[in-house]
Order: C-alpha cells, then sequence, then structure tokens
C-alpha cells in the first residue's frame, strides 16, 4: 500500500467533553489516517469510538454541543467550521440503523436525497442516480419501497445514498449490527470493492472483529475510556492479548489456537484463517482437540411443546411458513436462525397466538393451546421484544413487573410478593423502587424479563435479545438468561442473527430458511454444514477452517470441544466472580 | 399484512394525476362538502365519489377498520344531535310535520329525518374523498407539487415523511399490542371499555418511546445528507402538470363555484323540500 505523505484526517491532542457531562468523552486523542486507508475502529460501548465518528461528519460540535480542545482537520479542512453539510461532502456517513437511514419511499428517491439538497437539476440527478444504483447493483429496484429489500439492499441503498455525492471518505457506524451474518460478510466486501474501485478511505466502527477481517484491514484502531489505546495493523492485534484486555472478541480461531496453548506471531499472518499459516500451531491443537474431546451424556428429555405440521400465509400468493414440525423440551436454551425474512418472527407470533397458523397444530404439556387467547397464551408462553423501550409502559419498576399480574386480577399480597421474588431472580430487588429510566438497558432487558418470568411462563421466547450490543453487554444479558434458566427451570427460545450467541449459550438450533425448517441440530453440527450455512445465510464457523488445516477428520467435533472448553471456562469465570 | 389507509403502487388515471391536482379537488371537494347543505348537490356528489372510488380501485381491506370506526362516530353525532336539538330540522325548515312521539319533550318530525339525513350524506361525500385522496397519492410526488406552489420544502418534506411513516407506525403498533396483549392487558372486545382504554396506555407509551427514537435516527442521517442546509431543494419525483391535471382542476373549481352559487341562491344553506 502506498502512502500519501499528507494525512487525510488528522487528530492532534483532541479532547471532548459533552455539555451535559462530568469528564471529558474523548482525551488525548492523536490520530493519522492517510488517503486510501481502510482502519477499523473497536472498543466497547462508551469508549468514544462514537464520538470520534460524529467528530469526522460534524455531529460534533454542530448538533451535539460541548468543549473541544486540539485540533482536528479532514482534508486540510475544520469540520466545525464546515458544518454537518460541508462535511456531508466530503464524509459519507453509513448508519448502523438501515431502516432509520433509509429517508425517501423508494430507492431511487433515496439515492438521490443529498443531491436533492444540493439542488442539483433534475435531469442531471437521475443520470448519476441511475449510475450510483448500476456500481452497486440496484437498477432494478429504482422504484421499490424499503420494506420490499432484503437487509443487504438496504445496506447497499444507504452506501449509494452517501456515494452519490462523491465523497472521500465512507464512515460506518456499526454495519454489521442488524445484518444476518451472511449478508454481513457481502457487506464487507462490497465496501472493499468500493473502495478499492473510487479510490476511498474508509473508516468502520464495529466490535464485530471476526466479521470485518473477512477482507483487509490496514489498522485496528482499539478505544478504551475515550483514549485510544493501541493502534496497529491486525496480525500484530492478534497476537497480543489487547483485545480480550478491552473487551473485545477476538477471532474465534484465534481464541482456539490461544486456548490449545500456543503463541501467535505476526509472521504466520493471522489476519484470515483461509491464508493463515498453522503449521507452527498444528501439534498444539491437535492435542488440545485430543484431551478435550469427550462424549457428554445427553440430559433426560421432557417435551413440552411439540409443533407439526404447522402452514401460514398471509395471502394465498405465498406462503411464510411451510410444513414446520419440531419438540422442544423442558429446560433447553434453543436458537432459532436463519436469514433476514425466513419466517423467523412469524413463527413466535404463530406460537404466542399473534396470528393463527392455516393448518398444523401446537401443542403445549401434551394439550392443543389453539382454542387459547392471546392473554391466555401469554401465562404460559412469555414473548420479550427487542427492544425494552417497545415493552416498558409504567414508570415504577415495581408497577412495571407487576403488570401481568395486576391485569389477570390477582390479589394485591400476592403480586407484592411475586413481583419481589422475579426481582431478586433477576438481581434488580436493590433498585425495585427507581424509576426505570434511571436504568441502564441492560437492566432495563431484565426488567422485561423479570415482568414476564413473574407470571412463571413455561416458556420465554426472546427476540434478538442481544442485538447491537458489544462483547461486555452480551454477556452480562446473556449470563443472566442463562441464570434464569439455571435457577427457574425455564424453557428458552431465542429469536437471533448472531452465530456466537448460538454456539456460546444455546443447546439447540432450529435453522428456518424459506419458510421451511432445513435443519434441527446442535449448534456445532449447524456451524460446520457448509451446504445449511449458505442456503440460511449463516456463515460457517472460522473454527471449521481451523480443524481442517490441521488435518482433523471430524471438524464438528472439534468445534464441539471448544465450545464445551469456553463453556466450562466461562462458568469458572462467573463462580469465582460470585465468591 | 393489510396496512390502513397508506399510499399504494397502482396504475389508474386517479393515480396518474398530480399530487397536487387530487390536494387541490380534495381541499375544494370538502369545503363545498362543509358549506352546502342542499341535498341534490350533496347526492351528486356522493355518486361521483362512489364512482372515482371505484376508478381509483381502493381496495375494501385498506379503509375497512378506518370506515368502521368513522361509521361508530357517526351513529354517535346523529344521535346526539336528535337528543340535543330535536326540531333543529324544524327550525331550518320553517315547518313541523309530527310523525310519532317518543316520549318527554321527544317527538320525531319529517324535518329532523331530513335534516339529519342531509348530514349523513355529508359524511359519505367526504370519507371516501379521504380515502382516495390517501390511498393514491405517491406523498414525495405530493411533496414536491405543494413545494412547486410556493409551500417552504420543510413543510412539504414533512408532511411526506408523516405519510411515509405510517405504515411504519402501524406495524410497530400491532407489534407492541401483541406482547402487551401476550402479558395479559386486555385489548379484545372481551374487555371493559373503560378498562380497554386505560389499557391503550401501556401500548401508546412504549409507541411514542420507540417512535421518538426513530425520529433521532431519522433527523441525524437527513441531516447528515444536507437536508434543511439550502433555501431551495430540487425533486427527483418532481412531475409537470399534464393535461388531465389540468382539467381536473378546472372542472373542481367550477364545480366549487356551480355548488356554492345553487347553495345560497335561494338564500340560506338548505334545500327546502317542504315548502
Amino acid at each position: 500500500m502506498e502512502k500519501e505523505n499528507r494525512p487525510i484526517i488528522e487528530f492532534t491532542d483532541v479532547s471532548f467533553k459533552y455539555r451535559a457531562q462530568k469528564d471529558p468523552t474523548l482525551k488525548d486523542i492523536n490520530l493519522r489516517i492517510y488517503p486510501g486507508e481502510k482502519i477499523l475502529i473497536a472498543g466497547q460501548s462508551g469508549s468514544g469510538k462514537s464520538t470520534l465518528a460524529h467528530m469526522l461528519n460534524a455531529l460534533i460540535p454542530c448538533s451535539f454541543g460541548g468543549d473541544m480542545s486540539g485540533t482536528l482537520r479532514v482534508c486540510g479542512q475544520e469540520p466545525a467550521k464546515l458544518g454537518v453539510f460541508g462535511m456531508s461532502q466530503i464524509v459519507g456517513t453509513v448508519l448502523q440503523d438501515t431502516d432509520g437511514q433509509f429517508i425517501a419511499l423508494t430507492v431511487g428517491e433515496d439515492l438521490a436525497f443529498a443531491l436533492e439538497n444540493d439542488e442539483m437539476p433534475q435531469d442531471e440527478m437521475k443520470k448519476r442516480v441511475l449510475d450510483v444504483a448500476k456500481r452497486l447493483e440496484l437498477t432494478d429496484f429504482l422504484e421499490n419501497a424499503p420494506g420490499e429489500l432484503s437487509g443487504g439492499q438496504k445496506q447497499r441503498v444507504s452506501l449509494g445514498g452517501v456515494m452519490a455525492c462523491d465523497v472521500k471518505i465512507l464512515l460506518f457506524d456499526e454495519p454489521l449490527a442488524n445484518l444476518d451474518p451472511a449478508t454481513g460478510k457481502n457487506t464487507i466486501a462490497l465496501i472493499d470493492e468500493i473502495m478499492k474501485k473510487d479510490d476511498l478511505t474508509v473508516i468502520i466502527i464495529e466490535h464485530r472483529l471476526e466479521d470485518v477481517l473477512y477482507r483487509d484491514v490496514d489498522r485496528i484502531v482499539l478505544m478504551d475510556d475515550g483514549r485510544i489505546v493501541s493502534d496497529m495493523a491486525p496480525d500484530e492485534m492478534l497476537c497480543s492479548d489487547m483485545l480480550v484486555k478491552y473487551g473485545i472478541r477476538e477471532p474465534l480461531y484465534i481464541s482456539a489456537i490461544k486456548a490449545a496453548g500456543a503463541v501467535i506471531g505476526p509472521q504466520t499472518h493471522p489476519q484470515h484463517i483461509e491464508t493463515m499459516d498453522i503449521t507452527p500451531y498444528r501439534d498444539k491443537i491437535r492435542s488440545f482437540y485430543e484431551d478435550t474431546a469427550e462424549n457428554s451424556l445427553s440430559p433426560e428429555k421432557n417435551l413440552l411443546l411439540s409443533v407439526s405440521d404447522l402452514e401460514f400465509a398471509y395471502d394465498e400468493k405465498r406462503k411464510i411458513l411451510n410444513n414446520i414440525s419440531f419438540n422442544i423440551y423442558r429446560g433447553e436454551m434453543v436458537a432459532l436462525v436463519g436469514k433476514n425474512g425466513a419466517g423467523k418472527s412469524t413463527l413466535a407470533s404463530l406460537i404466542c397466538g399473534f396470528n393463527k397458523p392455516q393448518k398444523g397444530v401446537i401443542m403445549l404439556n401434551g394439550e392443543n393451546i389453539e382454542p387459547l387467547s392471546i392473554k391466555e397464551r401469554g401465562e404460559k408462553i412469555g414473548y420479550v421484544m427487542q427492544s425494552p423501550n417497545q415493552m416498558i409502559s409504567k414508570p415504577m419498576i415495581m408497577d412495571e413487573v407487576g403488570l401481568g399480574l395486576i391485569s389477570r386480577g390477582v390479589p394485591e399480597e400476592e403480586v407484592r410478593e411475586r413481583v419481589s421474588e422475579a426481582l431478586r431472580v433477576c438481581g434488580l430487588y436493590p433498585f425495585r423502587n427507581w424509576p426505570v429510566s434511571a436504568l441502564s438497558f441492560g437492566q432495563k432487558k431484565r426488567v422485561c424479563i423479570a415482568s414476564i418470568l413473574v407470571m412463571n411462563p413455561d416458556i420465554i421466547i426472546l427476540d434478538e435479545p442481544t442485538a447491537g450490543q458489544d462483547y461486555g453487554h452480551y454477556t452480562e444479558i446473556m449470563e443472566f438468561i442463562k441464570e434464569i434458566r439455571d435457577k427457574t427451570g425455564v424453557t428458552i427460545i431465542m429469536i437471533t442473527h448472531d452465530m456466537y450467541l448460538m454456539m456460546d449459550y444455546t443447546d439447540r438450533t432450529l435453522v428456518l430458511t424459506d419458510g421451511e425448517l432445513l435443519l434441527d441440530a446442535k449448534p456445532y453440527q449447524v456451524l460446520t454444514n457448509s451446504e445449511v450455512c449458505s442456503r440460511a445465510y449463516l456463515k460457517r464457523t472460522s473454527l471449521y477452517d481451523l480443524s481442517v488445516k490441521c488435518g482433523i477428520e471430524d471438524p464438528a467435533s472439534f468445534v464441539k470441544a471448544f465450545i464445551d472448553e469456553e463453556r466450562k471456562k466461562r462458568s469458572k469465570i462467573k463462580s469465582d466472580s460470585d465468591r | 399484512m393489510s396496512r390502513l389507509i397508506s399510499y399504494e403502487k397502482k396504475d389508474t388515471p386517479i393515480h396518474r394525476l398530480s399530487g397536487l391536482s387530487k390536494l387541490i379537488f380534495f381541499i375544494l371537494w370538502c369545503t363545498a362538502s362543509a358549506f352546502t347543505f342542499d341535498t341534490r348537490i350533496l347526492l351528486i356528489m356522493v355518486f361521483m365519489v362512489v364512482i372515482i372510488y371505484r376508478i381509483a380501485r381502493v381496495k375494501w381491506r385498506q379503509v375497512s377498520a378506518v370506515f368502521g370506526a368513522v361509521m361508530f362516530f357517526m351513529v354517535i353525532n346523529l344521535v346526539c344531535i336528535f337528543f340535543f336539538a330535536p326540531y333543529q330540522g324544524c327550525e331550518i325548515y320553517g315547518t313541523r310535520s309530527d310523525i310519532i312521539h317518543l316520549f318527554g319533550n321527544y317527538t320525531l318530525t319529517y324535518e329532523q329525518l331530513f335534516y339529519e339525513f342531509n348530514v349523513f350524506i355529508k359524511y359519505f361525500t367526504v370519507i371516501p374523498a379521504i380515502f382516495i385522496f390517501l390511498t393514491t397519492t405517491n406523498p414525495s410526488e405530493l411533496a414536491s407539487s405543494l413545494n412547486g406552489v410556493g409551500v417552504p420544502y420543510t413543510i412539504s418534506y414533512s408532511l411526506e415523511i408523516a405519510l411515509r411513516y405510517i405504515p411504519d407506525i402501524q406495524d410497530e403498533f400491532r407489534r407492541i399490542k401483541n406482547a402487551q396483549q401476550a402479558r395479559g392487558i386486555e385489548m379484545s372486545s372481551k374487555g371493559r371499555l373503560t378498562n380497554r382504554i386505560k389499557n391503550t396506555a401501556t401500548i401508546i407509551f412504549p409507541l411514542l418511546f420507540s417512535t421518538m427514537e426513530r425520529i433521532d435516527v431519522v433527523s441525524n442521517a437527513m441531516e447528515l445528507r444536507g437536508f434543511g442546509k439550502k433555501k431551495k431543494r430540487t425533486w427527483y419525483s418532481k412531475r409537470e402538470l399534464a393535461p388531465a391535471d389540468y382539467c381536473t382542476i378546472i372542472f373542481i373549481v367550477l364545480f366549487f363555484a356551480a355548488s356554492m352559487v345553487i347553495t345560497f341562491a335561494d338564500g340560506n344553506r338548505f334545500y327546502n323540500p317542504f315548502v
């Protein structure tokens, strides 16, 4: 990579403090980014990485006020002086939420949005839109509304919307958060292709490191507590222990090699598993596998929920679900995965009774639940929505958690007892008299789960419980859910895109694709099945590639061995910290 | 999933009209309907709007729920008119022809029946017009034509955004309602009315908060792409007015003028069959 001498972005001793806050969010930032570079900025929530991004597109200080010191130059200009609009001509920002970023009614209009605001004449604008659409393979969708697009296409539209005005820098704010794994992978490939073709500088803010590293990155800038703690080439960063130290999840194959007791050197190019030289670590990995691979006994199974031959369609044209049959056993943690629009949420809504199936039977505890109303099913099957804001309607925690009981006419005394019990189980008892607004996101999530748990359901269905959360918060939420399961024996079904979640915490995985149940298997079996992964838009785990490279005959059992080992480690850490 | 009254792309003569001509038509139409109590004009309007409704191919499932709600309020309105002003019709038409004595001070008269019949058909001139307007008008095209006649683009774009998000907010409403129902909050007709009203709060607040979040994201996204910086903007979806548009506008202006002349020719707004 040839580098010009002048950096395109230059932070010199930059600090920033939001007006409402006591301590600065960014401290002494010194960072130089050169034209044509691809930089990954990683860090936990609250590390300051979004603040840094907002300085580049001038949302800070133009929209979020505060005190700034030091100097920042982007293309030799000061963002604060150019303002948000001026900077939008230089830095194109692609937001995390592709739905939110889709402003206009159709793809064509959305691509044109920035041009419209720049008063470009209509003929020229149409030409430019067509040109951008061609580059992003969107020409067939110009008349389509956002609802008619897949997740990947929406991502292309967001990208096209900022590319339309010839920017020099593309800034991605957690581009992978809402995408299924395969679409995420394609997005990273697309970014790579675009930046090479159009000679752009790219900055990606993301904590899902392994997915971003699918294509070469020049440097990883690691942030913690408002400071840059490390700025290295990926090969070097992966060999250090910096990522783990600052709460970023390493790529799985890296964790596995380290778990096997090997020390990784940058000369083996650990950035991609495909091209990494693993010969130095091979023997260690093989012996790790032979030591840990063992068959665990499957626990006794009690049938709880049985779904047979379920079929559903909103209209005659297209079946959303077809011929779905599976069983769920008491106390299980099950993941429901598949690409966006595969029918996962529809399946959950049929189980909860929000929609009625055209065909098929759902049995709970051996009873057909078809005649039960939504409310009656709600006593047995709890449903937790993705965002706590979609559920919380009372200002006080006690009232919120007790809502379901009160509306069922449970006597006040009993309500208080059961609410206290649920709050204790959820670790919220000390906060019982707090207003909900004073809680963090993770705590609000707990409130939602507590408000379901209080009804003693047999099953809790969680929709994307960890979407958009960094590794630390992810672990906090998932450990909590697991603890609830262990304490109460409640059965958990999770709708998720997160391959880590499925691997780390679930006993079984149901893979849905185009309305059909493609596979019902253990997570490690799903993640090593190439055919299922590509059909369901999942991503085969890098552990598979690692084991193949090490000449292990049965990659699935290698993945299982590693998962078991990691779970043991996690529960050990947990029991140590509880003590 | 069926969504209530929101724009649906189709190819009908009504859909092809510019948003501006539809807006002018709609406004003059409603004004005419509001002013006149001339039964002949109202009946012609009902007849016309039903034909336009057919041409526009509005689907019943798009509007049925709202139609039901409006009918409910209409019935309440008609009943209230009778109870609060049982002789309004007699006052207006200057005669009194009793049909039957009900109770106390309440006697049903032909004049009152005729007056309430007028109110009733007024509903039927305006409601289909609202449905047609909302389901056939592309919000961005409307915004561009409003801007074209001098409405500031920040205002016309806000209107577009509002219309664009109607379906999204409906979906969100449905999701939240389902989840709250599963928690045991009764929203179906089984529950008592007072409880249902109270329970609506458990949907409205979460809906409000999640909508606020959305507004935050959208307004940042708009600003990042230069919205509001310049005094003017151009429009990707702007369409010049076609001959059909001019015809529509000329027709509705003439129709409006004619209906006003006929309505007020005899000195008051009412057509009187009783003399």
